[in-house]
């Protein structure tokens, strides 16, 4: 009786092969055809990632240089601003 | 402080004094070594290994982060300054608040950029309305709005700024977590702990050249505030 089960079980699992297969293949991606360079991809599909990492860290140093550069020119301001102070205090004194 | 002691105060040009304090002293060195580290970073990234999916665009992680570090550095700066200014007056205090809230805009506007940019590539979208980048959004119009009352705002502009640097220093946790209690395109608090410890490295040391440029800054920027007080102060005596 077991031997008949087995066998039974073992003609369906055959019988259900192709089918398995068949739905693999279905799902399967086509196959490549050729190489396609990125140049000759339409632009919308086109983005390369050097750009974006030179611009985000181009931003950065600049943002950082240009703040430097405010802080050195409101230091030059405030001590010409207190130069002025001393000439025109110095009358009086 | 007369003219003289301007003109020999060194490159910092804002002594407080004839005689340059242990700080003053320091920050030539300190200065250097900030420079140096800052400017090596971009070699210890180009080091890090790629990351699977993102490749190359994902090396913006290594400035984008430190930025967002340094701000959340600043603004505890602003907060807990704004606080003891506005509870028991310290003007001082009031000097490292509006420091502190300035140098929030800028790594916070650092963040912003590198992260859109980094968003472009990676998710395909410049901006998304989401939680996470709301949220910094508002945060960052809330300093600049802070800079402009301190700007614009005439007498009495330094408690309202006050209160606006608590409050958005309150909002800084909220941010951080939102990406975990909110559904967002913006990756989860827990990606940093998986780091890889090849990439662990060149964070840390991006990082750590952040978080000196950012004392470096944040120390440059008070001078300059203590110096226009005392300007402020010498020209209503002169006046008077």
């Amino acid at each position: 009786m077991v031997r008949r089960a087995f066998g039974i079980g073992v003609v369906l699992l055959l019988a259900a092969l192709p089918v398995l297969a068949g739905q693999s293949v279905g799902q399967a991606p086509p196959g490549q055809e050729g190489y396609v360079p990125i140049s000759q991809l339409p632009p919308s599909q086109q983005l390369p990632a050097a750009p974006f990492l030179i611009a985000a860290y181009a931003f950065i140093w600049v943002a950082l240089v240009a703040y430097l550069w405010s802080i050195w020119r409101r230091m030059g301001t405030l001590k010409h601003d207190m130069e002025i102070l001393e000439r025109r205090s110095l009358p009086r004194k | 402080m007369n003219s003289r002691s301007w003109s020999e105060s060194g490159s910092r040009g804002l002594s407080v004094g004839n005689a340059a304090s242990p700080s003053e002293q320091l920050f030539t060195p300190f200065a250097i070594v900030a420079a140096l580290v800052f400017a090596a970073a971009p070699v210890v990234i180009a080091e890090a290994p790629y990351e699977s999916t993102m490749l190359l665009i994902q090396k913006i992680f290594y400035f984008h982060v430190p930025s967002w570090i340094a701000l959340t550095a600043a603004l505890s700066v602003c907060g807990a300054a704004s606080a003891l200014y506005l509870f028991r007056g310290s003007v001082l205090a009031d000097h490292f608040a509006v420091a502190g809230a300035e140098l929030a805009a800028l790594f916070g506007a650092c963040g912003l950029v590198s992260g859109s940019l980094w968003a472009r590539k990676a998710w395909g979208v410049w901006w998304e309305w989401d939680a996470k980048l709301t949220m910094t959004l508002m945060l960052e119009l809330v300093l600049v709005g802070y800079l402009l009352v301190r700007k614009y705002g005439g007498p009495g502009a330094e408690r309202l700024a006050a209160g606006m640097g608590i409050f958005g220093t309150v909002t800084a946790p909220f941010i951080y977590k939102s990406v975990d209690w909110w559904r967002t395109i913006h990756p989860k608090t827990s990606v940093i702990p998986t780091l890889e410890p090849s990439m662990y490295g060149p964070l840390l040391f991006c990082a750590v050249a952040f978080a000196l440029l950012f004392a470096l800054l944040l120390a440059l920027r008070v001078d300059l505030e203590i110096a226009r007080a005392r300007l402020d102060r010498l020209f209503l005596e002169n006046e008077g």
